[in-house]
């Protein structure tokens, strides 16, 4: 299989690296070759997130071009608009439905562009989720990144892996339930 | 078993299986993992935070002269405060095998320059790794401990930020028993006065004529024959990135053991390609080598000499173009610059000093940097760590012979800086007799770099109870009669201690104590930080006139209702009161509405 990519975006703090760290954690235990690259450090504070997951045979680097992401998850609207040119022409975008306004616009120096959903909708293939909403829905907001995860297991045909399982393995003990909760949220998201 | 790593983790497994006993480090991104994985494992390694990266490749040299594998990690700015050790070092070569791991920094994602350290390799005849994955990372160290002890010299493994974040799979091999050479006297290796450092430096010219033969059969240097037309040299992940742009229509020359670079084996592998390039970031170093060696090549004549040399940069320069993309407009799109954290105990310190006139602000290295941008613009100059206090030391002496600036130097400096350089610059403020206003922003732990316990914290690295160095004795025992400390979060506190300085004709330390908003407290911080976790605040839309001054505090959850023109506090507000303090009509309360 050749190599699928996987563009993780969003602000600092959001949890997009648990996401690529779960990800790429079920792609080695499927026996996929796979390669993960995140930027951490400065950007922390707030900036611009990304993180980057390559499975398939044989991944030669970690990094993802632009124009070959097969899917972009971004878990804010603004930073989606921002990485949609890291997008196959016939890729998909994954957007939660969600503003953080960075400090230009909060500092009322700048303008939130008000338009980014129709004009993703408009460019590429893509799944608007209120994930943040539906979190919170199921009592915790910050495990809005795992909806997004059930999303990317279903549009990506990934459900043979143990999801369940990686979980486990992988996040603290008290998440283990709501997060398979929301996992499951996710999975049934979109329809077969 | 194969275990997923990022780069900086599978050094880490690598020092671990390699035997080493021994390893310092000052955390600096993108390095700080490496040591932060090894002090988890206190059964099977000694890891320990140095105070700076210099004392940390000095006590890698002791250790490894008393007999073990020694290992220090850094990043690229950190070896040019290790740099004097490094060369020398080179020189009496080691005991125990001794690796110098160094972490540049193409793309500065978190640094304030992009120098290129392979030429420290040059610079001081130390030999050099080059690892472009995890796998890489590991095997690497095992064999850079063979090396160090087959040739007597330490190595040097470089990485960049790609290799030490990105993971990849990782299968280990088995681990090497720690091994222990008690140390024997020997002078004429490890005195380096003029008579004994004469010939180690003739010794060192011959240990590199043997380390070019290492490299022409080092099993690292490799050649991948595909396409006749197209040749490349590749080091470090540039191997990786070009086999994703060029895939099999190039043959591949990749240089794992770079320096000194296998020469001979490029000449032949030139030799067998109609067209030969080099990929490397940003200084054209091999590119030098090759074109000295009489080899027509192609290099920084189209590839950038800045930034990272990913594979977009990489088509573009060669092929003109990029691969196809979602065609979308861009305009509007506005930026996301990193900010100081709600709640961040830097914030106070900022709102009243950025309006401050007539003072030069040095400032420093850590999430406090932040602190130039608007709203705040309170720094007016950054260098390096421990520049702050140096700098307005140099800055003081000169407003002194000219008084007609009416200006005044303030030196801003984090805790963990002000262990690592800051205070040698502080001890000749106080020898050479400047009024430099030294403010060290004490938020209890490194925070930039992901929280790493300091000196001044009272944990070492494996969060055991350590003896807390006091700044504020520190500075008395230096020489500085007039030291404060502030709760920076007050902001009546900041300005009255500013106006205190700047009155003293002699030098001042203000000390701004108050945990940083995402630190772990301990029962210590608890204790001596009373409502640190309080309420939050809230804005009462009845008094608020939108007079939009609370939005000179720059917090991210601070904002402001377009259609209500009122102001309006947002999730993650922990109750700093710094907004508070500002707004003229009282209308920001504690607690929610």
């Amino acid at each position: 299989m050749a190599a699928k990519n996987i563009l993780i975006v969003g602000v600092g703090g959001q949890g997009t690296i648990l996401i690529g760290k779960l990800l790429s954690s079920g792609f080695m235990q499927a026996g996929y070759d796979v390669k993960m690259s995140e930027i951490h450090g400065m950007s922390q504070r707030g900036g611009s997130v990304f993180t980057m997951v390559r499975y398939g045979d044989k991944v030669c680097c970690p990094v993802i071009e632009e124009g070959s992401a097969d899917l972009l998850v971004a878990f804010e609207r603004l930073e989606a608009m921002r990485s949609l040119s890291y997008l196959k022409p016939e890729g998909t975008a994954l957007v939660n439905d969600l503003r953080i306004d960075p400090a230009g616009v909060l500092s009322q120096q700048l303008d939130y562009p008000s338009n980014i959903v129709e004009a993703i909708s408009h460019a590429v293939s893509a799944i608007i989720v209120p994930a943040t909403q539906m979190a919170k829905d199921l009592g915790n907001e910050r495990v809005m990144n795992v909806i997004l995860l059930g999303i990317i297991v279903k549009h990506m045909g990934l459900e043979a892996i143990d999801w369940n399982e990686i979980i486990a393995q992988n996040v603290r003990a008290s998440f283990v339930d709501i997060d398979i909760a929301a996992l499951n949220l996710g999975l049934s998201y979109i329809a077969e | 078993m194969k275990k997923l790593l990022t780069g900086d983790e599978a050094l880490a497994l690598g020092a671990i299986d390699a035997g080493v006993s021994y390893a310092s480090a000052y955390p600096g991104t993108p390095s700080t993992e490496i040591l932060e994985t090894l002090a988890t494992m206190p059964d099977a390694i000694y890891a320990e935070w140095a105070v700076n990266e210099k004392v940390a490749l000095e006590s890698a040299i002791g250790a490894s002269y008393a007999g073990v594998r020694s290992l220090a990690s850094m990043k690229h700015v950190g070896l040019n405060v290790a740099a004097d050790p490094f060369f020398t070092n080179a020189y009496t070569g080691i005991n125990g095998g001794l690796v110098i791991i160094n972490a540049d920094e193409p793309g500065m994602h978190s640094s304030q320059n992009e120098q290129d350290n392979r030429y420290y390799a040059y610079h001081a005849n130390v030999p050099m790794f080059e690892p472009a994955n995890s796998q890489e990372c590991y095997d690497m160290m095992l064999t850079a401990y063979e090396l160090s002890e087959t040739y007597d010299v330490p190595v040097l493994i470089r990485v960049t930020t790609r290799v030490c974040h990105s993971k990849s799979i990782v299968e280990p091999r088995e681990a090497r028993e720690k091994s222990f050479s008690p140390f024997e006297k020997n002078p004429n290796k490890y005195v380096t006065v003029p008579a004994v450092s004469r010939n180690l430096k003739h010794n060192l010219i011959q240990r590199n004529e043997k380390l070019i033969t290492y490299s022409n059969a080092s099993a690292y240097n490799f050649a991948v024959h595909n396409s006749k037309q197209l040749g490349i040299v590749a080091s470090s992940i540039c191997y990786e990135y070009a086999q994703e742009v060029f895939g099999e229509s190039a043959s591949y020359y990749k240089t794992g053991f770079s320096y000194p670079m296998p020469i001979e084996k490029i000449k032949e592998f030139a030799a067998s390609v109609e067209k030969l390039i080099v990929l490397e970031e940003n200084e054209p170093i091999m590119e030098t080598q090759i074109k000295a060696a009489g080899i027509n090549v192609t290099g920084k004549e189209i590839f950038p000499l800045e930034g990272e040399l990913l594979p977009d940069a990489i088509r573009k320069a060669y092929f003109g173009e990029k691969l196809p993309s979602p065609k979308y407009p861009t305009d509007g799109i506005v930026p996301r610059p990193p900010s100081l954290c709600a709640g961040c105990p830097h914030r106070g310190l900022f709102t009243v000093l950025g309006k401050r006139k007539k003072l030069f602000l040095s400032g420093d290295i850590g999430c406090y940097t932040l602190g130039y941008s608007p709203p705040f613009n309170g720094m007016d100059a950054v260098t390096c760590m421990g520049a702050s206090i140096s700098s307005a030391h140099g800055a003081q002496k000169v407003f002194d012979e000219h008084p007609e600036t009416g200006m005044r130097a303030v030196a801003i400096i984090g805790d963990s800086t002000f262990f690592h350089s800051g205070m040698t610059g502080l001890l000749n403020i106080a020898y050479n007799k400047s009024k430099v206003i030294t403010i060290v922003l004490d938020n209890r732990i490194t925070g930039m770099t992901g929280h790493q316990d300091n000196p001044g914290t009272g944990y070492n690295a494996q969060g055991e109870s350590a003896p807390v160095a006091d700044i504020a004795k520190i500075a008395h025992a230096i020489g500085i009669e007039h030291v404060r400390t502030i709760n920076p979060n007050i902001l009546d506190e900041v300005s009255s201690a500013l106006d205190w300085a700047i009155a003293l004709d002699e030098p001042s330390v203000i000390i701004t104590r108050w945990p940083c908003v995402l630190k772990s407290l301990t029962s210590d911080d608890l204790n001596e930080f009373a409502n640190v976790v309080s309420e939050p605040c809230s804005v009462d839309i009845e008094s608020c006139n939108g007079c939009k001054l609370c939005l000179a505090v720059g917090c991210p959850s601070l904002s402001f209702d377009a259609d209500t023109k009122k102001s309006k506090i947002l999730d993650g507000c922990v109750g700093c009161t710094v907004c508070m303090q500002v707004c003229p009509t009282s209308s920001i309360v504690k607690g929610r509405e």
